[in-house]
């Protein structure tokens, strides 16, 4: 049993730590935010030069070998400063969909574009009709000659505007919602009959709606087998939710911080509102929250490797405490500071928003907890 | 005890429907919020049933008011929430108005109450101060009286809809020797008075609500003077009153979860409207079965109001549970809308640019709805004030 984390580690999260406390204050992201582009492409290739975007992949595929924990660390300090940046849709997920299902070829082909800096993705699953489930897809890929012709239609493709490369997710068999029959595929976002229609999120990002027109695909394009997708998916994804927890307990850290340190130097009835003891209880009950999170966050990332079913109820289970630590932390930090906390001027309403976004993000309370209760 | 309508009632209610239904301006209901909406498209209704002579409901009759029945008024507020019809603003309708009319002189009558009917005159409510929110009774806007006139130096903050306003009541600071309950006094202010300056505060959905108000060497003419100098606080607090009941708005509730409703059975879940879902209707069951509380709650509150008591502390009831109510709501139909709740709708104060939000039309601003609505459990005295009072008012404790 051992919870502490190595010398490497340590100094990964110093000198992210040390990136964003230099490059990435409140008002820095703010201009991210509100610029034309959304993100700061030379940031982008600043982590390259560091590792960053090299973290997780294998030393064979040319990363430096780092797992999990690696990436938790990183995506929380990503989480402490609210960055907004393609880390997660990227290096984790379509970095994910690579490692864990590409050939040797495919992985030759685009690792190296994600470790230099070159190439963006973005992750297509998500359909109008589907909600959270992963395999409820519309969108489908027709064998044609040794490639496929794609169509459909993705929705809230969160990085979309800043990806040249895709991963989408589409039905080659089965019906609908059909376990089988899902097949993940590398789509260009410049390929012919891609079209995308970008637009601003709430928690400051950017995403596209992607319409797929008779796209057509090599059979280089295929991860995996036809039609057996689906485990991979869930896999990929439940990295993300791994990486995701990270996230969002930077965040609450760092209202829980934020909210403790106002309480105590706001003043009304001439003290200091941290002296009345049904805010210190509530800040309290955030503090427990946080804590609770930390340790999902942990397990989860720890358990990555399990079987299936043990991976499916750590993802679930964790995305389920920070779905409701978030919401609790989020709601509870705006509350505590008043008018302030409705601000856009102050970063805690910034914060509130994304820990909210993040519940939707892979699914929902419920939708998880359905997920772990029939979880085998 | 009886909660039926009679047939008096009913027919009361057929008329009302009847003139909503003709007089609404229809391409008004098609606008998102306040928030999108030109002055005169928020005051478009209210000069409406100005001209039917229904817009100050709750006044007595002397003053403009209809007359009508709690029961009348309560058909009233449905109606207009089933329609959706834009909400009157109640900085003059159920703020100052009243506070005029009760404690304000014959000429203070005559000059502000029909600006305030016709919707002419807006008003806004300058009470909070950076350094006094919860613990109003410390402001330190201070009126110095020269003369015939008071000269006001200090600033307001989260003032609604500030940035419209012609008028503004405000408490300041007439005595600073005295316990702080006792020397504060009710002006009002004309907003285009030199040395006065607005200042837009954003929230966290985007929207323009909000400002900061400063006020600089602002010369009042001592005749705005509400009541008694220094008597203010006492004013003040019976606009609170009707300021909390205001706030649990009972019907509007119900009309929202009707819209909820109608986006959980248009969303699916594997196939299936969302509605249908086990979980997700008990959360919708849940907060029906509170807006129903809420709503008897309510009644019995107006019920002992009409017998001639003013709106006590339990009005502290209605705006814990309204906003609760409120809060839940936005977030379950937030909820509801799935992936598309990520999608930023940009108000009409945003520059035009990348204005394509996709989506199903009901999801438009969901997001932004909840966030807003965190508001309501921080104004008009925040949640924990409320329950403040309650335990010193009412519990005794
Ligand atoms: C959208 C919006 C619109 C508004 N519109 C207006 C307006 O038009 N005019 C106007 O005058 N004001 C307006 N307000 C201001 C509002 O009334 C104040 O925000 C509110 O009174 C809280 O004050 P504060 O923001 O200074 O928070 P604070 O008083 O600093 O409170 C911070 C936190 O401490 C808690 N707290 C404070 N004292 C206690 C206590 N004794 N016990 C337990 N908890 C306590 C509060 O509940 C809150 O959670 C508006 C506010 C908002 C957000």
């Amino acid at each position: 049993m051992d919870f502490s984390f190595t010398e490497e580690q340590t100094l990964l999260r110093n000198m992210v730590q040390g990136f964003l406390q230099d490059k990435y204050d409140f008002e820095t992201r703010r201009k991210i935010v509100s610029s034309d582009e959304g993100w700061r492409k030379d940031y982008w290739q600043e982590w390259a030069e560091l590792g960053l975007l090299a973290a997780p992949f294998s030393e064979e595929q040319g990363g430096l070998g780092g797992g999990a924990i690696d990436t938790m660390v990183i995506m929380e300090e990503f989480g402490r400063a609210l960055v907004v940046e393609p880390y997660m849709e990227t290096v984790v997920l379509a970095g994910g969909f690579l490692r864990e299902g590409a050939s040797e070829a495919q992985q030759a082909a685009h690792i190296p574009g994600i470790v230099a800096g070159e190439n963006v993705w973005a992750v297509a699953y998500a359909e109008p009709q589907g909600r959270y489930n992963l395999a409820d897809l519309v969108t489908t890929a027709k064998a044609d000659g040794d490639g496929f012709v794609l169509n459909g239609y993705k929705a809230v493709v969160l990085g979309g505007p800043w990806a040249d490369k895709l991963i989408v997710t589409a039905r080659t068999s089965g019906g609908q919602r059909d376990s089988d029959g899902v097949s993940v595929f590398i789509v260009d976002k410049g390929a012919a009959g891609v079209s995308a229609r970008d637009y601003p999120t709430v928690d400051g990002r950017r995403a596209s709606e992607i319409t797929f027109e008779n796209v057509k695909l090599g059979a280089d394009a295929l991860i995996g087998e036809a039609g057996k997708g689906l485990p991979l998916v869930e896999k990929v994804i439940d990295q993300g939710i791994g990486a995701l927890c990270a996230e969002a307990v930077g965040g609450m850290k760092e209202l829980n911080d934020a909210t403790v340190e106002y309480c105590k130097t706001r003043k009304q009835f001439g003290v200091p509102i941290g002296k009345f003891q049904v805010l210190q209880h509530r800040m309290v009950d955030m503090f427990m929250s946080y804590e609770q999170s930390v340790s999902m966050t942990y397990m989860v990332n720890m358990k990555m490797d399990e079987g299936d079913v043990e991976r499916t109820k750590a993802a679930s289970g964790a995305k389920v405490q920070i779905g409701k630590a978030g919401r609790f932390v989020g709601q509870q930090a705006v509350q505590l500071h008043g008018g302030m906390g409705m601000t856009d001027e102050l970063n805690v309403g910034h914060y509130f928003k994304r820990l909210t976004m993040m519940d939707t993000l892979f699914g929902n309370v419920d939708h998880h907890l359905k997920r772990f209760t029939n979880a085998a | 005890m009886d909660m039926s309508f009679s047939p008096e009632d009913l027919a009361f209610r057929d008329e009302v429907r009847a003139f909503i239904e003709e007089k609404f301006p229809r391409e008004i209901a098609n606008k998102r919020s306040r928030g999108d909406m030109s002055k005169e498209d928020i005051l478009a209704w209210h000069r409406i049933l100005h001209d039917k002579g229904w817009v100050t409901p709750s006044w007595p009759k002397e003053y403009g008011g209809v007359g009508w029945t709690i029961t009348q008024r309560y058909i009233w507020n449905e109606e207009c929430a089933r329609a959706e019809t834009t909400p009157l603003l109640p900085f003059g309708l159920s703020m100052v108005g009243p506070v005029i009319y009760s404690f304000g002189n014959e000429e203070q009558k005559a000059r502000f109450l029909p600006g305030i009917r016709s919707g002419d005159d807006w008003w806004c409510q300058g009470y909070s101060e950076p350094g006094s929110g919860s613990d109003l009774a410390s402001l330190r806007t201070k009126a110095e009286r020269v003369g015939d006139e008071y000269v006001v130096n200090g600033s307001k903050t989260w003032t609604t809809l500030a940035q419209f306003a012609d008028w503004m009541f405000c408490l300041v600071r007439t005595d600073s020797s005295v316990k702080q309950q006792e020397g504060i006094s009710f002006l009002l202010i004309d907003m285009k008075t030199p040395g006065i300056t607005v200042r837009p505060i954003i929230t966290m959905d985007g929207a323009h609500e909000v400002n900061e108000v400063f006020l600089e060497d602002v010369r009042v003419p001592a005749e705005n003077l509400i009541g008694e100098e220094n008597k203010g606080w006492t004013y003040a607090k019976f606009l609170l009153g009707n300021e909390r009941s205001g706030i649990a708005g009972v019907a509007r509730s119900k009309k929202a979860i009707e819209r909820l409703k109608v986006i959980a059975g248009a969303e699916l879940i594997d196939g299936q409207p969302l509605l249908d879902e086990e979980e997700f209707s008990r959360k919708i069951a849940e907060v029906e079965i509170d807006l129903a509380a809420l709503e008897v709650t309510e009644l019995r509150t107006l019920a002992s109001e009409s017998r001639g008591k003013g709106p006590g502390p339990e009005s502290s009831i209605l705006k814990v549970k309204g906003t609760e109510v409120q809060q839940r709501i936005t977030e379950l139909t937030m909820e509801a809308v799935g992936n598309y709740a990520f999608v930023y709708s940009p108000h009409g104060h945003e520059q035009p640019g990348n204005n394509f939000v996709p989506g199903p039309d009901y999801s438009i601003g969901a997001s932004q709805n909840y966030f807003n609505m965190r508001k309501t459990s921080i104004y008009g005295g925040s949640n924990e004030i409320q329950h403040n009072i309650i335990a010193k008012m009412v519990l005794g404790l």
